[in-house]
């Protein structure tokens, strides 16, 4: 895997930013009233997908959940699109006919948040099927969560692979709670990881907030895959700091958790690492904060100003003529 | 012209499409080595080995997700459920994915695939071996759904589902795969969408699907003796629906009897009766009879199974209620 110089440090911190402004906006704009439909917010989580996709290049594959912002933008989507899709408007990636939950750029390799949970992972499997049936090296990896990893859609997609050795990487981000419902009330394994072994692949646990742990525990695993390998279980222990969704009273969970897991947000242990190893200085990162704000801006500015589809637009993309 | 069967129509199909592209491939349970559970798929693993015809586990909603990925990559898969009544295992895939990618991607997105599946009675295979579920995707917006009724057009429709860039939910039937058609030696395909007159009269139009065409028919032949003269219009693409076809039929016949093997509540009978009598209301000299089976699970016993069922006396029944 690539070495972790300055380029790939700082690439990585600008992909964190981005999905933490761009989220926090958004749940800005949703809570007035701008935005329609629900938001899942990718806050706190932005060290699994900066990690995962940092191996990653627009010819790999990757599916992904309800709370998939984060996912999309780690693998190069542009905020503006993503915005005006949030919006409804004509310019968004989905012309404002999928909303958050189906947010795709097939040309990037973005097979789409998923509103139902766990079913990314038997499309990763096919996908991963085509790139073995073709010969070539791409990887494709199925994000998903530790509610998804309940699925049945997830245990026959991931046997699937293990038995046809495909060059998939299976990616659970377990940030504790599956909606409302702790870990421990819906499943009693302590490591989901542990799970690989009932497929005889092998399983990792990486520390979900630290990006470096993520980074070379995917890498790991996609390298496997890339090179004939075959698939990885990765579960990424991690925490989401705001509800299911955007709005949600989190009931269910104590103030004091929320802040305990916020005393290791993932951006500023990234931050305080990789200014003490020297790889980066602090106007390198600020001048990132600058620049990602500005562009946030004019996301949302775009988004904004862009038109909404037509009516018509209801009755088209339905099938390819 | 030469005879197939409608299993051979199937299988010279999935011969023929594979030999012409190579993106075309198989998955399902058992369809390798064993030839598939209906002998639909025997010897192509020995044509186009593994790769190609992969057995899978017992994984419907894997099977269809993988299907589903693998189109989305450029590849055009056939994937098989053995049973329709095994296809409740893969309903989000099918309705909430493959049925959709292409929609909430904002069009992004071409689905090329096509499942394969048999249903219906008549062996005794009981309650959840013998249903006719084809509504419960014609329902579904996104989804192409096709139930040929002849050896000629098995293979003609499923060579066009496999070119169709489009997801196909393809229904055959286990009682047709012995059943026989002359069909011509060059190659041939059957446009999805379009209905089939497989019987002229003036008398009553009969649209009735799959294994109800043969039974619809056979039915018609005993009422041409007493002077009744059926027309069978065989939609053969439930969705998109030639309604066409079926209105002018209607609009020769002045009555309308549809025979569906499903159960009777929410069938594609209902959809099409409902089509009429909002569109062809001022065609109609009677109201529109279904035979379909009764609103029953399909019990084990020969006789139960037979008693539940249509039957040509049903059919007969119904067009002699309308047509006095």
């Amino acid at each position: 895997m690539k070495a972790l110089d300055k380029a790939l440090l700082l690439e990585i911190y600008r992909k964190m930013v981005a999905v933490r402004v761009f989220e926090e906006t958004a749940a800005d704009l949703f809570l007035k009233g701008q935005l329609p439909g629900f938001l899942h917010s990718y806050i706190g989580e932005e060290a699994v997908a900066a990690g995962v996709c940092a191996h990653l290049t627009p010819q790999d594959m990757i599916t992904s959940t309800h709370r998939g912002h984060g996912h999309a933008v780690a693998k190069g989507a542009r905020l503006d699109m993503m915005m005006a899709e949030l919006f409804a408007k004509k310019t968004g990636y989905c012309h404002g006919k999928g909303g958050s939950m189906h947010i795709a750029d097939l040309e990037l390799g973005i097979l789409g948040a998923n509103g139902i949970v766990g079913a990314g992972v038997p499309i990763a499997t096919g996908a991963g099927l085509a790139q073995k049936m073709r010969g070539s090296d791409r990887v494709t990896v199925a994000f998903f969560g530790d509610g998804g990893s309940n699925t049945g859609a997830f245990h026959e997609g991931v046997n699937m692979a293990a038995v046809w050795n495909l060059p998939v990487v299976f990616v659970c981000e377990n940030n504790q709670y599956a909606e409302s419902t702790p870990r421990g009330v819906h499943q009693k394994v302590k490591d989901i990881a542990q799970r690989a072994m009932a497929y005889d692949i092998p399983g990792v646990v990486a520390d979900g907030m630290d990006v470096f742990d993520v980074y070379q525990k995917a890498g790991e695993a996609i390298d496997r895959a890339r090179t004939g390998g075959g698939p990885t279980l990765v579960e990424a222990k991690t925490y989401r700091f705001l509800g299911h969704y955007v709005g949600d009273p989190q009931t269910y969970r104590s103030k004091d958790e929320v802040e305990q897991w916020k005393q290791r947000d993932p951006i500023v242990l990234f931050r305080r690492r990789a200014l003490e190893e020297g790889k980066v200085t602090a106007p390198e990162l600020d001048a990132i904060d600058v620049a990602i704000a500005k562009e946030m801006e004019a996301a949302v500015q775009f988004a904004r100003e862009s038109p909404e589809p037509e009516e018509e637009a209801a009755l088209q993309d339905i099938f390819t003529e | 012209m030469r005879k197939i069967t409608y299993r051979e129509g199937v299988l010279e199909a999935l011969r023929e499409e594979m030999r012409r592209d190579e993106r075309v491939f198989l998955l399902g349970e058992d369809i390798a080595e064993f030839g598939g559970s209906y002998k639909t798929t025997q010897g192509l693993l020995q044509e186009f080995g593994k790769e190609r015809v992969r057995n899978t586990p017992i994984s419907e909603a894997g099977i269809v997700g993988a299907a589903l990925g693998a189109a989305l990559m450029g590849m055009r898969p056939v994937a098989e459920i053995m049973y329709i009544d095994f296809a409740g295992i893969a309903m989000d895939q099918i309705v909430n994915q493959v049925a959709k990618v292409k929609y909430m991607f904002g069009g992004k997105a071409k689905v090329p695939l096509v499942i394969r599946t048999q249903g219906g009675t008549g062996r005794s295979s009981a309650a959840q071996h013998a249903q006719s579920l084809e509504a419960w995707w014609v329902h579904v917006p996104g989804l192409k759904v096709v139930q040929p009724s002849t050896a000629y057009d098995v293979k003609g429709l499923l060579k066009a589902a496999i070119r169709d860039d489009n997801p196909v939910f393809f229904i055959e039937h286990k009682l047709l795969y012995t059943t026989t058609s002359e069909i011509p030696e060059e190659d041939y395909t059957i446009p999805l969408g379009k209905a089939d007159v497989k019987r002229q009269g003036s008398d009553v139009t009969i649209v009735a699907t799959s294994r109800m065409v043969h039974l619809s028919l056979a039915a018609a032949d005993r009422l041409a003796a007493e002077g009744i003269e059926c027309e069978v219009v065989d939609p053969r693409t439930l969705s998109p629906l030639d309604e066409e076809t079926i209105l002018a039929s209607v609009a020769k016949t002045n009555k309308l009897v549809v025979v569906c093997e499903a159960a009777p509540r929410c069938s594609f009978a209902s959809e099409v009766a409902a089509v009429v009598a909002e569109k062809g209301f001022d065609l109609l000299d009677a109201p529109i009879q279904r035979v379909t089976s009764l609103h029953t699970p399909i019990p084990f016993a020969p006789k139960l199974e037979k008693f539940v069922t249509p039957s040509e006396d049903k059919v007969i029944a119904a067009v002699k209620k309308i047509t006095g």
